[in-house]
């Protein structure tokens, strides 16, 4: 041992932000809508969770007589400390979201429960593939539904206003609809001449690099925003906050992008996911800072806004041998933001008994995310059934939009 | 053999880490023999083991931080004592969340400083964080080891080896505070020493090391019928099995079940390793915990395992090391990294074959690769990770990396924190994962800041002769020469195709 001698000492309290656990990315243009006769103005924002939701923890089905013995150590109860907060006399909201559920009072979030996408496996890898690429099945990935939403809207301005960059772009937004990213950080910057030589000898000699590097210079330009230069926070969680807050900025503007796209890792809660406290607990109240940063940060923007919150899949009912859940299948989409016709849970409630699971061991879903997503689409930005079903869904006919989920 | 310039980039570029600076003549060498300057290093005896003075072994870096984290229990437990005393004892101190091993396991997630600002300035080195604990000053001690290794590294083609399979079978040390500590002490005894041996034994040293078993909870896990099991009321986690299925040798898709995962998790139940106490063995070591294994025979992929203790599951991981599915993911994700995003089929066909029968020798794959006409015939699409592209830019500068804040700050801004990658699926191996605008705008911020601290002292033309001599395109020529100053031109040439492409 004699090698670690001499190597210990005090704790530190330094810290800093990894930025990988939370970015954000736009489409590139403000779309002519429609609907602009009606003066609204749309904003659609949807977040991914990376590495699947414990649906049954975060809008526990406390009235269901199964949920507390599967759930076990972790499952949330009606009453006492860290009580849930019921949502209706059967569904409860995990204790570590307020703003979400005040928002739920207010009707501005709803909950649908025992939802998936189409994809049955257990691969978090595959399971955001089809997640985010909106095909029935893994394995695609050059472009997400998003991004093949947006190809449909006519086009409008260019946006001119983003604000810094950071490392990658969701695979739901990624496609040939042009789009931006932005992350916190605090670097030096290149000076614009050395910036636009690169750019002559890319255009010469590598197209690809040239496109992706006029993209990241345009972002360059308003990025002295006073809150984005600022120091990030001190861990993933007040990272969710700050990401969101400065998406929610980029996307209030006038000449803004409507549309983003965010993602969030690290929900793969497999040992010690904890109950009303603890790990899960903290994401999941990060998340709830982003969504009520979303809520301030847009202004009055914010009635016109629907964020859609959805992960690859689910985990099991039953709790595990180390207090998590392993990976399953159905689980929740959450929607927030005034324009979602909320204070509601809507669900088929498929049951926790154990013929009830989804091979005896899932949630068993009983609503399709893609016609979540497609109602979200249509309601917002009048995207067709035809559209929907066969460029942003490929073959999804039978899967119809859910009506009504916007006011 | 004449002097091909073309392939003395596909040699040191696609190989290797970029050719060094100085009087290194490393484009020259590549230029004369491209074949024998990235196959000399296989041959050389242990090309792959890192061991230097001030590199510890797993079991000795466990002790340190279990006795790092008691020494802390013990002082929070006194601190907490005395103010109990001294305050009112009837309010219960507010739900005092147990200190110990998840505040400290939060510091250490606690990333580098945000010292990208200062990616791999020249000097002054930067101090250490004061008071850095051992998780950190470990963590700096083995990342620095790795730097060095790879700079000086004459073509770097082993090293590119071990990225690639540290990676493949990555642990995230963002984890907590075992998967911190053990970051580079996992690589060096579970990866290096079988960069060039059987793939077997490189499964078998992966699944059965403690940062592993940590990093995938598997030291958690307990048969449910096992004594522990029954005693603790608690049972399985697949976390673990899964991944050796799905990520580490037979692939999605390469025809396992669900129940083939819950088989092979009630398998390696028990494998954990030894805390603090040593209860089980030595801390830190891996042992076999026989009370926590789940008894009796499981079928796994058809085959029925007889309990046999931990060879129960050594005996499932050697079949699947051999399974031809696992060939076909190796071999794919191998021509992927050094060859294309989409790599040649029949390339691919090779290397399985040759995976398949040589029962997984990982040199003779890796000299497959080397041998094969479409390696060296693809052109160079890929792009440099942002690990290999600021090991490139300090070989090329000469560099003698003394400061590891330069380097561990400089792969966070470019989305890849070393050994700490968001999934167990590790760090993207496409080419558009990196040339995503955010990360070019990146790259070219980081390439001005390293010019503008050694532009001065040299001169980019000479160096664009030693990165691609005539294999430099004239637009690349032409805007080196024409740049207004060293410390642009440098930054050029840092960001040229020739110099991110491999």
């Amino acid at each position: 041992m004699q090698c670690c001698e001499g190597l210990r000492s005090q704790a530190t309290s330094r810290r800093s932000l990894l930025l990988g656990g939370a970015a954000f990315a736009a489409w590139a243009y403000v779309p002519k809508f429609a609907r602009a006769a009606d003066g609204r103005d749309p904003r659609l924002v949807v977040v991914i969770l990376r590495g699947a939701l414990d649906g049954l923890a975060t809008v526990a089905p406390i009235g269901d007589p199964d949920y507390a013995g599967l759930h076990g150590s972790i499952a949330l109860r009606p009453d006492g400390p860290n009580a849930a907060v019921m949502l209706d006399s059967f569904f409860g909201l995990h204790p570590a979201m307020p703003e979400f559920a005040r928002m739920y009072r207010a009707r501005q979030a709803a909950v649908i429960h025992a939802v998936a996408t189409s994809y049955r496996e257990r691969s978090h890898f595959d399971g955001q593939d089809v997640l985010e690429s909106g095909f029935a099945g893994p394995g695609r990935v050059q472009s997400g539904w998003l991004n093949r939403a947006l190809e449909a809207l006519p086009k409008g301005e260019r946006v001119t206003r983003a604000l810094a960059v950071g490392p990658t772009t969701p695979l739901v937004l990624r496609g040939p609809a042009p789009t931006v990213g932005w992350a916190p950080v605090a670097l030096p910057q290149v000076d614009d001449d050395t910036a636009m030589r690169l750019l002559e000898l890319y255009q010469h000699r590598d197209p690809a690099l040239a496109s992706a590097l006029t993209q990241g210079l345009q972002l360059e330009k308003a990025a002295q925003g006073d809150e984005m230069k600022r120091k990030p926070g001190t861990n993933g969680i007040s990272a969710m906050r700050l990401v969101a807050r400065g998406a929610a900025k980029l996307m209030a503007a006038d000449d803004g992008p409507r549309i983003g796209a965010l993602a969030f890792d690290g929900w793969d809660t497999h040992a010690k996911e904890g109950g009303p406290v603890g790990r899960l607990a903290q994401l999941l109240g990060g998340l709830d800072g982003a969504l009520a940063e979303f809520e301030s940060g847009l202004g009055e923007r914010w009635r016109d806004t629907v964020i859609v919150v959805a992960t690859e899949f689910g985990r099991t009912a039953r709790i595990n041998g180390t207090e998590g859940t392993d990976h399953g299948t159905g689980t929740v989409a959450l929607l927030a933001g005034g324009a979602v016709k909320g204070g509601r849970v809507i669900s088929d409630w498929p049951g926790l008994k154990p013929a009830n699971l989804y091979q005896g061991r899932d949630l068993a879903p009983t609503i399709d995310l893609r016609a979540v997503m497609k109602g979200v689409l249509h309601d917002q930005f009048g995207l067709t059934d035809r559209v929907l079903a066969e460029s942003v869904f490929p073959d999804s006919q039978p899967v119809k939009p859910m009506q009504g989920l916007v006011v | 053999m004449a002097r091909d310039s073309q392939a003395a980039l596909v040699a040191l570029n696609r190989f290797g880490f970029g050719a060094r600076g100085g009087a290194s003549g490393d484009f020259v060498n590549a230029a004369f023999d491209p074949r024998g300057f990235v196959k000399s290093e296989l041959n050389r005896a242990n090309a792959a083991l890192l061991e230097m003075p001030g590199l510890c072994s797993t079991p000795a870096l466990g002790k340190a931080l279990f006795d790092y984290q008691f020494e802390i229990q013990q002082a929070r437990n006194a601190a907490a004592k005395s103010a109990a005393t001294e305050a009112a004892p009837a309010e219960p101190k507010a739900q005092r969340r147990n200190p110990s091993l998840s505040s400290i396991a939060k510091d250490m997630t606690a990333k580098e400083p945000m010292a990208q600002a200062d990616a791999m300035q020249p000097n002054p080195p930067r101090p250490p964080p004061q008071q850095a604990n051992v998780i950190q000053k470990t963590f700096r001690t083995e990342a620095l080891a790795r730097v060095q290794r790879a700079t000086f590294a004459e073509c770097g083609f082993v090293e590119r080896l071990v990225v690639f399979w540290s990676n493949h079978f990555c642990i995230s040390a963002s984890k907590g505070a075992l998967a911190r500590i053990w970051a580079g002490s996992f690589e060096r005894e579970a990866i290096r020493p079988h960069v060039l041996g059987r793939f077997a034994d490189m499964l078998k040293a992966v699944e059965q090391h403690p940062a592993m078993l940590f990093f995938l909870d598997n030291q958690q896990s307990l048969g449910p019928d096992s004594r522990a099991g029954i005693n603790r009321n608690r049972g399985l986690n697949e976390n673990l099995a899964r991944e050796i299925m799905e990520l580490h040798t037979l692939g999605v898709g390469g025809g396992y079940t669900q129940d083939d995962v819950t088989a092979l998790a009630r398998i390696i139940t028990g494998w954990t390793f030894a805390g603090r106490r040593g209860q089980l063995g030595p801390p830190g070591t891996f042992v076999f915990n026989a009370n926590a294994h789940q008894p009796g025979a499981q079928r796994v992929m058809g085959k029925v395992y007889e309990p046999n203790g931990v060879a129960q599951g050594e005996a499932v991981l050697a079949d699947i090391a051999r399974h031809p599915s696992t060939a076909k993911f190796i071999a794919t994700k191998f021509a992927r990294h050094f060859v294309a995003d989409d790599p040649p089929p029949a390339l691919v066909a090779y290397l399985q074959d040759v995976f398949s029968k040589t029962d997984g020798d990982l040199k003779a794959l890796a000299t497959a690769l080397v041998d094969s006409g479409e390696a060296w015939q693809a052109p160079l699409t890929k792009m440099r990770s942002p690990y290999e592209f600021l090991i490139a830019s300090g070989r090329l500068l000469g560099r003698n990396p003394e400061d590891p804040s330069r380097y561990l700050g400089g792969l966070n801004v470019l989305g890849q924190p070393l050994w700490s990658p968001a999934g167990p699926n590790g760090f993207p191996d496409i080419s558009a994962a990196w040339a995503a605008p955010e990360g070019m705008k990146l790259r070219l911020d980081i390439s001005a800041q390293i010019a503008s601290r050694l532009g001065d002292g040299v001169d980019p033309r000479e160096l664009l002769e030693l990165v691609a001599a005539d294999a430099a395109s004239p637009d690349t020529r032409r805007t080196i020469e024409r740049a207004e100053s060293r410390q642009q031109a440098l930054a050029l040439l840092l960001m040229s195709p020739e110099f991110q492409r491999r």
